[in-house]
Order: C-alpha cells, then sequence, then structure tokens
C-alpha cells in the first residue's frame, strides 16, 4: 500500500473501455433479521470505472454497497449470504481481518462525518492505522489526500482547527480525502452529495471523475442527472432486486427494460 | 378561515401562555428563593469560621480553639482515592453497555441494577462496607471510607458515560470502522473524543456529589481528632465532623461545622459550575 498508484490513461468520456471486474457479487442475498432486502444480485464492478446505483429509496442500493465493505456486521442483525470475490479472495467469508478489508475498500457517508480531532488528524487516522510515517511523509500525505479532495487551497493555512469548524461541503470533502489517504482500491460512496448545495456538488462530481483514474469508484445516488454525469456503469435496483446493469449510456438512451425506462423518464409508480 | 374564530383560538392560546409562564415563573422563583437562603446563611454563618486557622489547625476539643485541616485533608484524601478507584470502573462498564453491550442479556440487566445502586440510600452502602470490610477488619479506616465513596461514584459515572456515548452518533463509529479501524481504536480515538466533555461532566458530578456524603463515613473512616493521613485508621472527614460539632451544644464547635459547611457548598459549587462550563464547550 506504500507504493503510489499507477496513473492509467483517461478514457474519453461515453467510450467506455472494457475493464475487468474488480468485484464480482454471485447470489447475494442479505437479511435484516426477517426482512429479505437484497433478493440474489449477481454484478461485477469494472476495475477503474465509476458505477452508479440507482433506483427509489427502499429499493436497496445502500445495503448493497454496505456489504462491500461489510459495515453491516457492526449490527449483530443483519447478515449476507452468497459470494463477493476481489480477485480469488471471498469478501463475505475471509478469514482476512476485516479491517484490512476496510483499509481496501473506502467509504464515504451521506452525511459528512468529520471526526472530533483537527483537520490534520482526521487524515492522518486512517493512514496511522496501517502506516508508520515520519512527521514529514505524514505531512506530505496528508498534503496529498487534501489537494486530491480539491480542499488543500481551502484549509492549508487551518489544518489545526477541528473538522467540524469547515462548512458542509468541505467536511464531505474532507471525508473523501481522509477515504483517499489510506489508499484504498474501492472506494464507495453512499449518497455523498445529498447533503450538499449545487457547488460543492460541483467540486464533488469534478472529484469522483478525477478519482478513477486510480480507483475502482461505486456510488449510490438519487439524482438521476448526477448518475449519468459522473458514471460509465449504472445498476437499476427496485425492491431489492437488480433489475438491470450495463454501460450508463445505454441505459439512460435505450434502456433493455420498460420499467427501467419508466424510472429513468420519471414515469415511475 | 374565519378570522374572528381564528381570533378567539389566538385569544385564548395567548391566556394559555400567559397562565403558564407566571406558573412557570412562580415555580422558578420558588426554588431560588430556598435556594439563595440555604446559601446566604451559609455563608452568612461560615463566614466568620472562615479564617486561616480553618485550614491550619486541627479539630479542636470543646471549648479549645481550633480550625479543620486534619477532616479538610481527610476529605480530599478519601474523595480523591473514591474517584480514582470508581472512574475507571464506571467508564469501563458504561464503555461496554454502550458500545458492547447490543446484543444478549447482560447490558439491559447491569443498566438496570446499575440503575437501582444510582438511587440506593448512601447508608445502605456505608452498612455494606462496614459488615463487609469494617467488621472484619475490626477497625475503621479511611480505605474503607474511599471504598464507600467509589460505591457511590461507579452508577454515576457508569450512567454518564453510557449515556454520553449512546449520543455520539453511529454514522461516527461507522465511518472510522470504514477507514479500517478495530473497534478499541473506534471507541478511544473516535466516541471518546467526541464524548468528552460529556464523561468528564459526569466525573465531576459524582465528585460532588460524594463531597457531602456523611452516612457511608459515618461506619467507614468515622473521625479523627487528630492529624492522620495513615489510610489504615479512622481518618477526620468534613461531613462527620459537621455533624458531630453541629449537634454538640458548644458554640465555637456549632461555628466551626458552619464553617465547614460553607467549604462544602463553595467547592461543590465550583465543582458545577466547572462542569456545566466543560460541557458547553
Amino acid at each position: 500500500m506504500n507504493a503510489p498508484l499507477p496513473v492509467t490513461a483517461v478514457p474519453e468520456r461515453g467510450a467506455v473501455t472494457a475493464s475487468p471486474a474488480k468485484l464480482q457479487v454471485r447470489a447475494l442475498n442479505f437479511y435484516y433479521g426477517r426482512f429479505h432486502a437484497l433478493k440474489n444480485i449477481n454484478l461485477e464492478i469494472p476495475e477503474k470505472r465509476v458505477t452508479a446505483f440507482i433506483g427509489p429509496s427502499g429499493c436497496g442500493k445502500s445495503t448493497l454497497l454496505r456489504t462491500f465493505n461489510r459495515m453491516y456486521e457492526l449490527y449483530p442483525e443483519q447478515r449476507a449470504e452468497g459470494k463477493l470475490l476481489m480477485g480469488s479472495e471471498d469478501i463475505l467469508t475471509s478469514k482476512m481481518d476485516v479491517s484490512l478489508i476496510r483499509a481496501k475498500i473506502g467509504m464515504v457517508f451521506q452525511k459528512p462525518t468529520p471526526f472530533p480531532m483537527s483537520i490534520y488528524d482526521n487524515i492522518a487516522f486512517g493512514v496511522r492505522l496501517f502506516e508508520n510515517l515520519s512527521r514529514a511523509r505524514m505531512d506530505e500525505r496528508v498534503e496529498w489526500a487534501l489537494t486530491k479532495a480539491a480542499l488543500w487551497k481551502e484549509v492549508k493555512d487551518k489544518l489545526n482547527q477541528t473538522g467540524t469548524s469547515l462548512s458542509g461541503g468541505q467536511q464531505q470533502r474532507l471525508c473523501i480525502a481522509r477515504g483517499i489517504a489510506v489508499k484504498p482500491e474501492i472506494l464507495l460512496l453512499d449518497e455523498p452529495c445529498s447533503a450538499l448545495d449545487p457547488i460543492s456538488t460541483a467540486k464533488i462530481e469534478e472529484l469522483i471523475t478525477e478519482l478513477k483514474n486510480d480507483y475502482t469508484v461505486v456510488i449510490v445516488t438519487h439524482n438521476m442527472q448526477q448518475a449519468a454525469r459522473v458514471s460509465d456503469y449504472t445498476a437499476y435496483m427496485y425492491l431489492g432486486e437488480l433489475v438491470e446493469f450495463g454501460e450508463t449510456e445505454q441505459i439512460f438512451m435505450k434502456p433493455a427494460k420498460q420499467q427501467t425506462e419508466d424510472y429513468i423518464t420519471g414515469r415511475f409508480g | 378561515m374565519n378570522t374572528a374564530s381564528a381570533n378567539s383560538v389566538y385569544r385564548r392560546r395567548r391566556r394559555t401562555n400567559t397562565l403558564m409562564m407566571g406558573l412557570s415563573g412562580a415555580a422558578l422563583a420558588f426554588g431560588l428563593f430556598w435556594l439563595t437562603w440555604i446559601i446566604a446563611v451559609l455563608l452568612w454563618e461560615g463566614a466568620s469560621a472562615l479564617r486561616p486557622s480553618l485550614f491550619t489547625q486541627m479539630t479542636p476539643p470543646p471549648g479549645g480553639d481550633g480550625g479543620l485541616a486534619n477532616a479538610i485533608v481527610g476529605s480530599i484524601l478519601m474523595a480523591g482515592l473514591g474517584t480514582l478507584i470508581g472512574t475507571p470502573v464506571g467508564i469501563l462498564a458504561g464503555t461496554y453497555l454502550a458500545e458492547y453491550g447490543r446484543r444478549g442479556w447482560l447490558a439491559p440487566a447491569t443498566r438496570f441494577i446499575n440503575d437501582v445502586l444510582l438511587s440506593a440510600p448512601s447508608i445502605v452502602i456505608g452498612l455494606f462496607i462496614y459488615a463487609v470490610y469494617v467488621a472484619q477488619a475490626r477497625h475503621f479506616s479511611g480505605w474503607a471510607g474511599s471504598l464507600a465513596l467509589s460505591i457511590i461514584v461507579i452508577p454515576v459515572v457508569v450512567r454518564t458515560t453510557d449515556d454520553m456515548l449512546k449520543l455520539v452518533p453511529n454514522s461516527l463509529r461507522e465511518a472510522a470502522a470504514a477507514l479500517g479501524a478495530p473497534t478499541w481504536k473506534v471507541i478511544t480515538m473516535v466516541s471518546y473524543r467526541a464524548a468528552r466533555a460529556g464523561i468528564v461532566t459526569g466525573v465531576l458530578l459524582a465528585i460532588a456529589r460524594i463531597s457531602g456524603e456523611t452516612a457511608p463515613l459515618l461506619f467507614t473512616s468515622l473521625n479523627n481528632q487528630f492529624w492522620s493521613t495513615d489510610m489504615n485508621r479512622p481518618m477526620a472527614n468534613l461531613p462527620v465532623v459537621i455533624f458531630q460539632f453541629a449537634m454538640s451544644p458548644f458554640p465555637d464547635w456549632q461555628r466551626l461545622a458552619w464553617g465547614g459547611a460553607a467549604l462544602i457548598t463553595i467547592f461543590v459549587l465550583a465543582v458545577n459550575i466547572t462542569a456545566r462550563t466543560l460541557f458547553r464547550k
């Protein structure tokens, strides 16, 4: 994880080149207690692309996202069945420490969640969990992550202030910076812009496009324009089932299923 | 909507509001009246006893001149040790309840027993330590007093730690876990930091609570007329000295009791104000 990630060529918008699967979801079922929330999901998340999950509230898109880093394990009544392959490793049954899995698969949440510590420590927190960096190397890493998240210019003179002193949009970019500072392979974004104003949203969308050079990004969003703008692949979900999955352009221009078309054109329900 | 009826509804609401505001104000004035009276009497009566000799001289025999030095030091020692024992136990137990006690029956049962302990009469706690320690060791001691006080500290700290940690949003824990932090790191680095002011407030309130407790010390440390910092022997302390001196027929003892009472009140007031300013930050 110490080596800088290789920079690959940016594919042109619209011309999605085929990419190997980073995550393979196989016959995934998920339960909240007795409630069957995800029904037999099969899906391949392509590497170094942005994949968007869309669908009405309660369709299971956030639930699906939360299985990818086993976040559901914090709650005893939730469980998942099936396979979730990253390479040859099954994330769901892996003997690997769940902390290590989460270090490889970062997550940013709907509401900004800055830790009650300085901006600097917010970024350094995750890094210190797995790496022993000198002060100078840590400074570099913090600057690198904040620059990536398009926040460095705004906070470079107040790194010692608490993270909670920032505005909502800045807090969310801080959380994204925190997520990429540990250099994960996959970044999960759970409605990252739903609490933000249009300007902050635009900044974060730019950032997402930037991030796919190095990371595999999965984003859950309620905003279909957003999915259309930032993603290469889109999955439409409804009532715990994956209705349709494909290249974003195909999903939005000529969806294969009537149900998808109804949702996308706003004739849903 | 009919304007006239809206007006009558509005007027009735205003009348109710005025009436309720008046009642609330009266209740406030009633409470404040007694409180200021208590503090005024304490300061008035205690002022003549608040002299330097109060802090330098020992508790005197009847008719003699003296202060409360041994009782003040005894109180500080026992309340300090009681807090030192009770705080870690309380914080750890509260952490268990809030952070680990999601499943099973153990946490709800512990929480219930803790609430019972929280409201247990302190004299019962004194008698308990008397039975299990003092009666076995066959002498009163500062240790026994500290132990009794720590048993009063524990449930207060458990309760506030539990409550304050439960106020920390789960999204914060998830965010830390999502970075790959193990549970203990999430708790120590994130939950504790977020709840710090509340937990410290709980400890301060526990200190305020035990610094005036008389009953548990009556059966455990008893009292000591002389200077002693030996925790293995009976130990002087402010509440018991106040109790003994205030009940006595000697005017100079009574004056010292007033002085001690004023001292405790001022201390508790200071602790409460500290707790409040901490919590506001």
